[in-house]
């Protein structure tokens, strides 16, 4: 089966590849070779290099160092070789005397570096570049993202063209290769990617048109505080952060049964639409429960920490599952948080990055002090909560917290975090991760080459810890957030890989726009929506995305932001669009997650027989309307028409999706009811509206609610034509037509003819399956 | 002839990229043929993509049918013939046989450890007169062309950690599953079918369920996902068309969409676009490819009575062996099986009698088949469980009812075709059937294997995630030399 990549397709179409460096390796090395640059830099050119082929054995991971060097430091790299006095691996600024330089151009099996076994290879272009470091005296520098960012100057611009700070960064950029922007977009594509941006619904026909007419400045920034200030945006940003809070209706193990997390969900929707502040968002997430005077807000804020898998599989060993947990929160808080990847540490001291398994594990016993056990119960006895949970009584549901949508009859639950109250669990290195292998005791702490923990100055519990991420020093967390902002509109990181800033991450495109972004974010309270406003209202956010043959040859993954980025709507928001465009959408927020249609018998032939999820039982009425971000998700078999869209399995932490398109995306778009149930109910709307001579009408309608803008000439003469075909079919076999339209629950009007109803939704679910329509443009 | 083989696939490899990129633009179907994408994948994933995904040496198998036990049957009612067990039934097992050996909650705090041997008698079978059994007779008589491993060896003691393990190399995280590496590694012999299909079935013992995420991609392309073949009209989902349209009708609607979305991509340019375009015309051919494979009513009654007349009854194992033979002539790399029922915690003999009976007859008749298509060679079947059973008995020990709790220091699989030393038994425990005693085979070493059949080097097919290079064997596994040919 064959699948097409984005990326792939543009780097196959570039015929020469880039200039600048530091995006080698995703280039030609052939091409690259003439390309070294004047001044060779250690955090941009050279360290991507070493921590890739040589840290594995001569980086910060004690036990697999070979031949007692360490490449990451320079006083071992610059010392005599242990079993060779007279031979240093660098010499600076002496690349005839430097072992290293010899071995990595040596084809002598016995000597070359990296070795053949290892399957590892250093191209020409990265031999030079070595090379030429140690020959321009081998400077070291620490790690760009582990230096607290500064707010650089802004770069000067001589054009016009510049909205924002925003644009002075990415003009100098693109100019740097040669490129000039593209126009801005054209409005109604510019409000559809507004309000997918925003709220992560469409735009209506009446919003359109609104906001079309009086085109200007002034309209711009009005829209954008609409739509900052509808809670559709809450919902939008909360769905981000599912993923990285790994949100899910289910435990996760074998016999899978129901919990109820989704209050904690309702609280991230909240905090979100109140603009809470990010670094109080990830306050109480981490500690709520620690501040003083805990409100009820705020210990259920915590929930983040407990939406991990839970087993209740009969016979588990209690601590090697209480372990598991624990290790889940401190790689869930890593990643999410402060984009790196700790878990590798958790066996051993890390390969790559610097930090040693023992600060894994002080890291670790920050969440290893609470009162939760492997097991509570097996299936079948188990609860919607795990302890330590909290349960809401109606008076506080209609009061403090009343931003939980709560069902009338059930109990409102949520499993929250929650410390030991007499005593503290002691925590040890545990020696190849094994939950029993004791090694050193260990108490809490953070990895020191990212930011001192100061013990005079936070406590040492999960409120020090937050502290410490909030920290104006802490040269991760704010860079991390505004990352993942810009990338979930840009389709792309200014770090590409959003889950790792450590030494095998990508670096920056923009690192000074980065920093830049990163500090005025601290320096304005940590303020979200200001953030967002910030870079919608940028030129550089404004673009055409018309792809010139030119842009594709030079940046064909746009990471310099020379045009906007068409992107695939993800598997919700593509729910969302259907919904929302044929009148579908119930647009209720929070409260349990609903079961859709689903295709028969995949609960069934999986399950062992026990616990309430081992049949599906679809919910009805309105309640299936509701957007894609409140889909059930049982986590051994989440809903596969999100899957197929590259959902989150929501197994662990997952920050940035990948986006691929395969035929099984067209098996849905034409063959998945909810599909076809928004393409009739559609129909029969736009026909009972306009009348028997209007066809033209209900065909325009149509494209405007589900493309967001105007019919060209073109697309209506080959509307009309697919419409008058369709037609002709199903009046010389009315029996099609009325099989066609009989699917959904959603009522039928009996008024509308079926050949007419049939006809319609057929043209209108041609429309949903154009390739425009799930992307945004 | 090895080097043969070896140029053949990288001048596929080149062929293929070649193709790829002159398509582009000039509206050929050779993107379709684009059958390893992380080759030129320029996103976050492994950039030493050529090497990766061309066979490291000669394959000896081409493709994988995993029958997999789910719930774990029992050892001592299957391959691993103790008698000790049958003469010392009831007495205590010795604590020195057991040696520390951790057990589940379940049985961890019963005052005694009875020991259990088999309600079914065993005989000697074939050339290499491996035992085998009463409950297999089918079985039995291919033991000739099987490779019967007594000494595998897991470290999880629970079904979901243990079953995951089987599945990703891990026992925890969102490791992609074997099928989804060799998909990813070595890409689909057909571009009009999934490369990695997965069939599920359940028998009547008391089950552990299985789920999807069994078959996940894990950190790789949803692409490299399994896909679940299921009975029905709709054997892969969303495959039917609606009902009211017609492959006539599609087809005009396909033509249609096309001249919409070229209209777009004249406006913008975007190569995504007639990637699109692709992606509904192989969707399409899809539609009639998938069903032509899934229809197994035209088989001829020879076949039907090798698997058992159940194998005509949709979601059956029987029904599901036969698909996998399907499935592997048209060019399927992975097919997965999964039987539920195996987890014969009481009520042993009665539970496993019917549990065998549902696989016995299909799962030889399924090896048997592929011999006579000239296909066993080049197909690698694997039989078995997750983990094996202890040799004492959980809950009361009666003469007709017994159980056995979940024993992972030692369990049997057998294997076949594929590369595979036919008639040949592997590895031995104790007289107690605890402990091994020669040829361990940990789930590392049994990855490295199957993947050194395939012609890929455990160590070499990687792929980079979060900064670390990720291999189905994590950072162990020997390949077990001693059993291929």
């Amino acid at each position: 089966m064959i699948i097409i990549y984005k990326k792939q397709i543009a780097t196959l179409l570039s015929v020469s590849v880039l200039v600048l460096l530091y995006q080698c390796k995703n280039k030609d090395a052939e091409d690259l070779a003439t390309n070294i640059p004047d001044e060779v830099d250690f955090n941009f050119h050279v360290k991507p290099i070493l921590s890739d082929r040589c840290y594995a054995c001569h980086g910060p991971d004690e036990n697999a160092r070979e031949a007692d060097l360490r490449l990451d430091i320079k006083e071992s790299a610059f010392s005599a070789l242990k079993d060779n006095p007279d031979v240093f691996a660098i010499v600076p600024g002496d690349p005839g005397h430097s072992e290293l330089v010899r071995r990595i151009y040596s084809e002598d099996e016995a000597i070359m570096m990296p070795p053949a076994e290892s399957g590892l290879k250093l191209k020409d272009y990265e031999k030079e570049i070595l090379r030429k470091w140690v020959e321009q005296g081998a400077e070291y520098e620490d790690h760009w993202a582990f230096i607290p960012p500064q707010k650089p100057e802004i770069p000067e611009v001589s054009s016009d063209w510049a909205k924002n700070e925003i644009d002075h960064f990415t003009l100098v950029k693109m100019n740097e290769i040669g490129l000039a922007p593209n126009k801005e977009a054209e409005k109604m594509r510019l409000i559809r990617r507004l309000f997918v941006d925003i709220t992560g619904l469409p735009p209506s026909v009446e919003d359109l048109e609104e906001y079309g007419q009086n085109w200007s400045e002034e309209t711009y920034s009005t829209l954008v505080d609409d739509l900052l200030s509808r809670s559709a945006y809450g919902e939008k940003m909360a769905l981000h952060w599912m993923d990285a809070a790994r949100y899910a209706d289910s435990y996760g193990y074998q016999d899978d049964e129901v919990r109820s997390q989704w209050p904690w969900r309702d609280w991230v929707i909240h905090a979100f639409n109140e603009n809470m502040p990010y670094d109080q968002f990830i306050t109480w997430q981490l500690a709520g429960d620690l501040l003083p005077d805990a409100s009820l807000e705020q210990k259920l804020a915590t929930g983040f920490n407990r939406n991990h898998k839970i087993t209740e599989e009969g016979g588990v060993i209690q601590e090697e599952y209480r372990v598991t947990y624990v290790i889940d929160k401190t790689n869930t808080y890593s990643t999410s948080i402060l984009g790196i990847t700790m878990e590798c540490a958790q066996c051993h001291d890390h390969k790559y990055d610097p930090f040693s398994q023992e600060e894994y594990f002080q890291l670790y016993s920050f969440f290893n002090n609470t009162p939760e056990v492997g097991i509570e119960a097996t299936v079948g006895e188990s609860y919607p909560a795990k302890i330590p949970y909290m349960e809401f009584d109606q008076h506080q549901i209609d009061s403090v917290l009343n931003f939980i949508n709560a069902p009338d009859t059930n109990k409102v639950l949520v499993s929250v975090m929650e410390d030991l109250k007499d005593s503290v669990r002691q925590s040890y290195v545990l020696e190849r991760g094994g939950y029993d292998q004791h090694g050193k005791k260990v108490s809490p702490g953070t990895p020191k080459s990212i930011h001192a923990f100061d013990f005079g100055k936070y406590p040492q519990n999960r409120l020090g810890l937050a502290e410490w991420t909030i920290d104006r020093e802490n040269p991760l967390t704010a860079r991390v957030f505004v990352n993942h902002i810009w990338g979930k509109i840009f389709g792309r990181g200014i770090v590409a890989t959003e889950e790792d800033f450590g030494n095998q991450g990508d670096l920056p495109s923009h690192p000074e726009l980065l920093d830049w972004l990163a500090v005025d974010f601290m320096e304005n309270g940590w303020d979200i929506k200001r953030l967002i406003r910030q870079i919608v209202t940028s030129s550089t956010y404004r673009q055409s995305s018309k792809m010139s043959q030119k842009k594709n040859r030079l940046d064909p993954e746009n990471i310099y932001l020379a045009r906007s980025t068409r992107i695939r709507l993800s598997a919700e928001l593509i729910r969302d669009h259907l919904l929302a465009s044929s009148g579908l959408l119930n647009r209720e927020i929070g409260g349990p997650s609903y079961k859709p249609y689903q295709p028969d018998g995949i609960w069934e032939v999986t399950s062992s027989g026990r616990g309430s999820l081992k049949t599906y039982v679809q919910d009805h009425g309105s309640e299936i309307y509701r957007r894609g971000m409140y889909v059930f998700i049982k986590l051994t078999v989440p809903p596969p028409n999100m899957l197929i869209f590259d959902a989150s399995n929501r197994d662990l932490c997952e920050l940035d999706r990948a986006e691929t398109n395969t035929p099984l995306q067209a098996l849905v778009m034409m063959n998945d009811p909810i599909v076809l149930e928004c393409s009739r109910v559609l129909a029969q709307e736009l026909i009972s509206k306009y009348k028997e001579n209007e066809t033209n009408g209900a065909l325009e309608e149509s494209f405007m609610r589900i493309l967001c803008r105007y019919p060209d000439d073109e697309e209506i003469s080959m509307l009309e034509e697919y419409y008058r075909e369709e037609l002709k079919r199903y009046e010389s076999d009315p029996t099609s037509a009325a099989s066609f339209i009989n699917v959904g629950e959603y009522p039928f009007n009996d008024k509308v003819d079926p050949v007419k109803h049939a006809t319609l939704m057929s043209v209108i679910h041609l429309l949903y399956n154009l390739e425009e329509t799930i992307n945004k443009t | 002839m090895n080097d043969k083989e070896i140029n053949d696939a990288k001048l596929q490899v080149s062929r293929r990229l070649f193709l790829s990129k002159l398509s582009i633009g000039i509206g050929s179907a050779a993107l379709g043929s684009l059958l390893i994408p992380d080759l030129l994948n320029g996103g976050k994933g492994d950039m030493s993509g050529l090497e990766k995904a061309i066979p490291h040496f000669a394959p000896k198998a081409k493709r994988v049918i995993y029958l997999f036990q789910s719930g774990a049957p029992s050892q001592f009612e299957s391959f691993d013939y103790k008698p000790l067990l049958n003469k010392r039934m009831g007495e205590d097992l010795p604590a020195s046989v057991r040696d520390g050996q951790r057990l589940t909650g379940m049985t961890a705090n019963q005052e005694k450890f009875p020991l259990v041997g088999s309600y079914y008698g065993f005989k000697q079978y074939g050339e290499s007169g491996a035992w085998v059994s009463d409950l297999f007779p089918y079985t039995a008589k291919i033991v000739d062309e099987l490779c019967i491993i007594k000494s595998l060896h897991t470290d999880a003691i629970n079904h979901d950690p243990a079953i995951t393990f089987f599945q990703t190399g891990a026992q925890q995280g969102n490791r992609p599953s074997m099928g989804a590496w060799l998909s990813y590694g070595l890409g689909s012999e057909n571009e009009n079918l999934p490369g990695f299909c997965v069939l599920v079935s359940k028998g009547d013992g008391n089950g552990q369920g299985v789920y999807s995420k069994l078959w996940t991609n894990g950190f790789l392309d949803s692409v490299h996902q399994g896909v679940q073949l299921m009975g029905g009209e709709n054997p892969v989902l969303y495959l039917s068309n609606p009902h009211g349209t017609n492959m006539d009708s599609r087809r005009n609607m396909l033509d249609k969409l096309s001249a919409f979305n070229q209209h777009q991509y004249d406006a913008f340019g975007d190569p995504e676009i007639t990637a699109k375009i692709r992606q509904y015309e192989m969707a399409y051919r899809m539609q009639t490819s998938v069903p032509e494979v899934t229809d197994l009513s035209k088989e001829p009654d020879h076949i039907i009575k090798l698997y058992g007349a159940d194998c005509l009854v949709p979601g059956t194992y029987a029904a599901n062996c036969l698909l996998a033979r399907k499935l592997a002539e048209n060019g399927v790399r992975f097919i997965q099986l999964y039987h539920q029922g195996w987890d014969q915690h009481g009520n042993l003999p009665n539970e496993m009698a019917g549990q065998a009976k549902d696989v016995d007859q299909a799962s030889a008749a399924l090896v048997m088949d592929l011999k006579q298509r000239g296909m066993l060679e080049d197909t690698l079947v694997i039989w078995g469980g997750e983990f094996g059973r202890t040799n004492y008995c959980q809950g009361k020990l009666t003469a007709e009812k017994y159980g056995r709790d979940h024993h992972p220091r030692s369990f049997s699989v057998w294997m076949a075709g594929g590369g595979v030393k036919p008639g040949i038994v592997y590895g031995e425990t104790d007289e107690f059937g605890y402990n091994i005693v020669k040829d361990p085979v940990h789930i590392h070493d049994f990855h490295a294997t199957i993947l050194n059949m395939l012609g890929l080097d455990h160590e070499k097919l990687t792929y980079k995630h979060q900064g670390r290079r990720y291999r189905l064997t994590d950072v162990a596994g020997k390949v077990v030399n001693d059993i291929m040919v």
